[in-house]
């Protein structure tokens, strides 16, 4: 198991946006978390990140438990994630923005920048090579020079990825990487998350788009108010009465 | 005349650019004006003396002043900047999710603070620079530079350029202007938030302590009070150039010594003090983004 999560609850005053969900990702998989708005799947996300402190349950990724540790340490561990809307730095050019994801990858320090070493420099030049891997990895090398912000919107959510991959994560995490996209777009982004899962990474992603949920997941979670209504394959998910009363509420969506 | 005016310009606005450069890197990454920072850059300019002092009556001053001055530099930077480091840990940390207000008045309050330890500590009188320095005089045209001032205005160019390529090449240079942009995201890239700020704090605080250092020799006098009005200054700087833009700091720093030094000689030297804040003021009426500044309105 990669990832365990054990009766994880969230609680924010009165209202307990995530409750008792557990679940289990194994290492290679590409699992899918549904759900309706407000479900509480982007919280669960935040919890799994470090960016919320679960109020209850625990988040265990390789049998450690991570569920106080904080943001830069889980992502030195190896969990990477991508957000619902953009968060590319902006005003850094592409190659930059997916350097900034090897950060914790690397390991010289300030004193050998400073001194401008031969290690630090040789660090640099590895870095930036493979930085430039996952561009061209994504498809958007082309654009290395670019300041992020100029990119195209499809080319943003890319670059996203790209980013996140480039620290070198086990497990990837995607907040509706197809949100926004047009048809040929989110069939680009289906198999270049296939070819992640090829390349041994662990997928989790949060998607509305019901097309690339049945398309690229192994295993679906299903969130509704909360809680966890349904766990299974694409086929089980599909004919789960339970699913399809409390989420899709009509059948024909699939 | 004109030039020589310049050259003084130069002079005090590469001061002005090394504190400006403070404020703005700060600002940059926590949207907090740090309104201590005037008085780490008067500790700086109390350091330069204790520390030349020690050198000097140690014996290493006469043996080699070249050495010595190196020595109190370093010693003032490493200085400065633990106070820096230690200022953000205690007054500013534990405010870090508060309301943007509460941290300012945490800033106000640790000015306050610092600018009273200094005075009970080293009293309420000017301390005066020991004058080690022989000055030689350069003559070029009509204009007469002193070796101090070519001193301060080449170290202030090439500390700028050094931070320059530290913020653009760096690996940690890029996590800063990661941080400054997006901090969730950044940590989520595995940058240590924390350790970023301190790293920006220290370099702010070493670059206030060379120009408390380098304002200590240039006007010989040093008070406990030096650090309100070179902070205002500064803080007008980097809002001219544009707060939260490194290279901002460092023009608004050199424009702003250039008006001043322009102003005394051809207006009146009586309001020498007053033009920095009329610049403030047209600035904020007419651009409030300073020249480089970008508009972004609020941050999230």
């Amino acid at each position: 198991m990669i990832l365990e999560v054990r009766a994880l609850t969230k609680v924010f005053g009165g209202l307990k946006a995530v409750e008792e969900v557990s679940f289990r990702v194994k290492q290679g998989v590409v699992l899918s978390i549904i759900g309706p708005n407000g479900a509480g799947k982007t919280t669960l996300f935040n919890c799994l990140t470090g960016m919320l402190t679960p109020t209850k349950g625990k988040v265990l990724f390789e049998e450690k438990d991570i569920t106080r540790s904080k943001a830069h340490e889980i992502t030195a561990m190896g969990i990477a994630r991508s957000f619902q809307n953009i968060r590319v730095f902006g005003s850094m050019s592409v190659l930059e923005n997916a350097m900034i994801g090897q950060h914790c990858r690397s390991g010289k320090g300030l004193l050998a920048a400073v001194m401008g070493t031969r290690g630090f420099v040789k660090e640099e030049d590895d870095i930036k090579a493979r930085a430039l891997e996952y561009l061209e990895f994504t498809g958007i090398a082309g654009y290395a020079g670019t300041l992020a912000e100029n990119l195209p919107y499809g080319d943003q959510k890319r670059l996203e990825i790209a980013r996140a991959l480039a620290s070198e994560p086990k497990l990837l995490l995607l907040d509706e990487p197809a949100a926004g996209m047009n048809p040929q777009e989110s069939l680009a982004l289906m198999e270049l998350i296939r070819k992640i899962r090829e390349w041994g990474k662990t997928v989790v992603i949060i998607e509305h788009d019901m097309k690339v949920v049945m398309g690229i997941s192994d295993r679906i979670v299903v969130l509704d108010h909360g809680v966890k209504i349904a766990e299974g394959t694409p086929d089980e998910i599909r004919n789960n009465p339970q699913v399809i009363e409390a989420y899709l509420g009509k059948e024909e969506v699939f | 005349m004109l030039l020589q005016q310049i050259i003084n310009g130069l002079t005090v606005g590469g001061v002005y650019a090394l504190i400006a450069l403070g404020y703005t890197l700060v600002y940059g990454i926590l949207e907090l004006i740090n309104f201590a920072h005037g008085e780490i850059y008067m500790i700086g300019a109390y350091l330069g003396i204790i520390f030349l002092g020690i050198f000097t009556a140690s014996g290493l001053t006469q043996y080699s002043l070249f050495l010595s001055l190196f020595l109190t530099f370093i010693m003032s930077v490493i200085v400065c900047s633990a106070y820096g480091f230690t200022v953000e840990k205690l007054a500013y940390k534990p405010l870090r999710n508060a309301p943007r207000l509460n941290p300012l008045i945490s800033a106000i309050g640790v000015s306050i603070f610092l600018q009273n330890y200094v005075m009970l500590t080293q009293g309420a009188t000017d301390k005066v620079f020991p004058h080690v320095l022989p000055v030689t005089t350069v003559k070029f045209l009509d204009v007469t530079m002193t070796s101090l001032q070519i001193f301060i205005i080449i170290a202030s160019i090439l500390l700028m350029a050094g931070l320059h390529v530290f913020i653009m090449k760096t690996k940690t240079g890029k996590a800063m202007r990661a941080v400054a942009q997006d901090k969730v995201m950044a940590s989520l890239m595995g940058i240590n938030i924390d350790r970023i700020i301190s790293v920006t704090f220290i370099i702010g605080s070493g670059l206030a302590a060379v120009a408390g250092l380098m304002v200590a020799m240039y006007y010989g006098l040093v008070n406990y009070s030096i650090g309100y009005i070179a902070g205002i200054k500064a803080f007008t700087a980097a809002v001219l150039g544009g707060i939260g833009s490194i290279p901002g700091a460092m023009i608004g720093g050199f424009v702003l010594g250039l008006i001043e030094s322009l102003g005394a000689s051809y207006l009146s030297s009586e309001y020498k003090d007053a033009y920095a804040f009329i610049v403030l003021i047209v600035i904020l009426l007419i651009k409030p983004t300073g020249l480089l500044g970008k508009s972004e309105g609020q941050k999230p």
